[in-house]
């Protein structure tokens, strides 16, 4: 299927992009989201990511558009932008109290009993886990990626891919059970 | 259920506006909003690059089609048009000119943008034949595909199409909603339409004053400063500059060929 578009994208960029859009538009949004924990963000990044996909197609010689691995492509430039979200979260903390800073939404403790409540047990425990466990695991298993397109994505080797995929559901599983047994 | 099966279950639909606004923001599909107009409300459309269509139609749903047929692809309604647009767009229809306001002409050919471009830049209250803008563009014999292209100006008002007429002094076709809106336009800006088509009738196409020995179009706004006691008419650009008079350069009614 995917093939089947990149080709058509080589041919006619504006007449196929309107499909690789609807066609990716749902596993984007609920990557970004399940990464980020915000609706909001999620969809201002899956916004960007299409756009820049665009503008980047635009400058390829049909050739090359016909060799990408187009899920994988795409989820290079907003992996990224997932990442830059979180590290501009670190660099301004918002809304503390007294000069202490709020603790950094979806990497600790205090972050996962907070949304907890809103998005769902598991959703939260996801923003619990490390960055790149969490990525991993989102991409191949909310998104549903192949571990080749995970790695295309994230810079990384298959092999790490796998492993940062097997540890971080080792994680969820026990975090889950634990919060079980309470 | 098991972890993985539940992790899927994590995966939702995109927001409705999401691929709306991803084919706007590439300009894969246009909107569009109702703006006020001399002529009445106007559908206004627009991508990221610029206004794309101005019309008058009887319905949104009837001006949906003719936008998808006449472009290939959707406009799409939106409540709120975005600043840069926003902030430019009355003025462009109310002063017919585009002024600051971009406009997206990217699906035309080179001959249509070349004519829809000098257009733009006819003052209000006055206008010039097609075989003027044929001239003006380096193309002297190509008046019909001038008619042809402003015929097919996909934003009228805000590119005066209004302001082409023929030299007979009849005013010629208007693609928005017929030759009496181009009347009606014409006369908003002050424009004696039939003191200039009666000239035109008589066989004049260029006054010129006796004081300045300078020629311009009848409604040129120099032309229009001429006393009567001073005021020649010529049948022919020839005809005036046998008389020795040279071409006014603001309306520029003799072009260097």
């Amino acid at each position: 299927m995917t093939t089947d578009l990149t080709s058509r994208l080589a041919e006619d960029l504006d007449g196929a992009f309107p499909d690789l859009v609807r066609e990716l538009s749902s596993g984007l949004y609920s990557g970004a989201l399940r990464m980020l924990g915000d609706h909001h963000e999620a969809e201002e990044v899956a916004q960007d990511a299409f756009v820049r996909a665009y503008r980047a197609l635009q400058g390829y010689p049909a050739q090359r558009i016909r060799e990408l691995r187009l899920r994988g492509w795409v989820w290079t430039i907003a992996a990224n932008l997932c990442r830059n979200r979180i590290r501009s979260r670190a660099r301004r903390p918002t809304g503390s109290f007294d000069g202490i800073d709020p603790p950094e939404r979806g990497d600790g403790p205090e972050a996962i009993a907070i949304s907890t409540e809103s998005v769902g047990q598991l959703a939260a425990q996801l923003l619990g886990l490390p960055w790149e466990m969490r990525t991993a695991v989102v991409l191949k298993h909310v998104v549903g990626l192949s571990y080749d397109e995970i790695s295309d994505a994230l810079d990384r080797p298959p092999g790490t891919v796998r492993s940062d995929v097997s540890r971080g559901l080792a994680r969820l599983r026990s975090a889950l059970h634990r919060e079980e047994e309470r | 259920m098991n972890l993985q099966s539940e992790l899927e279950s994590l995966r939702v639909d995109a927001p409705d506006g999401l691929i709306t606004a991803v084919l706007a923001e590439t300009g894969l599909v246009d909107r569009y909003a109702v703006r006020p107009s001399p002529l009445g409300d106007v559908f206004v459309s627009f991508n990221s690059r610029g206004v794309t269509a101005v019309d008058l139609a009887e319905s949104a749903e009837a001006f949906e089609r003719r936008f998808q047929t006449i472009y290939g692809r959707p406009v799409v309604p939106v409540d709120e048009i975005p600043p840069p647009v926003a902030r430019h767009v009355d003025t462009a229809i109310r002063e017919g000119r585009p002024g600051r306001l971009a406009v997206d002409l990217s699906g035309l050919t080179d001959f249509q943008q070349a004519v829809l471009r000098r257009t733009a830049m006819i003052p209000r209250g006055e206008v010039r034949p097609y075989g003027w803008i044929a001239k003006e563009i380096g193309k002297p014999g190509a008046v019909r595909a001038v008619g042809t292209a402003l015929a097919q100006n996909p934003v009228p008002m805000i590119i005066p199409c209004h302001r082409v007429v023929r030299s007979d002094g009849t005013l010629g076709k208007y693609s928005l909603g017929g030759a009496e809106n181009k009347r009606v336009l014409l006369e908003i800006e002050g424009l004696d339409v039939d003191g200039f088509a009666r000239l035109a009738v008589s066989g004049v196409r260029f006054v010129g004053s006796e004081t300045t020995r300078i020629f311009c179009h009848p409604t040129c706004r120099n032309a229009r400063r001429i006393t009567d006691a001073n005021r020649v008419e010529f049948g022919s650009e020839a005809a005036a500059q046998e008389a020795g008079y040279r071409a006014c350069r603001v309306c520029r009614p003799s072009v260097a060929a």
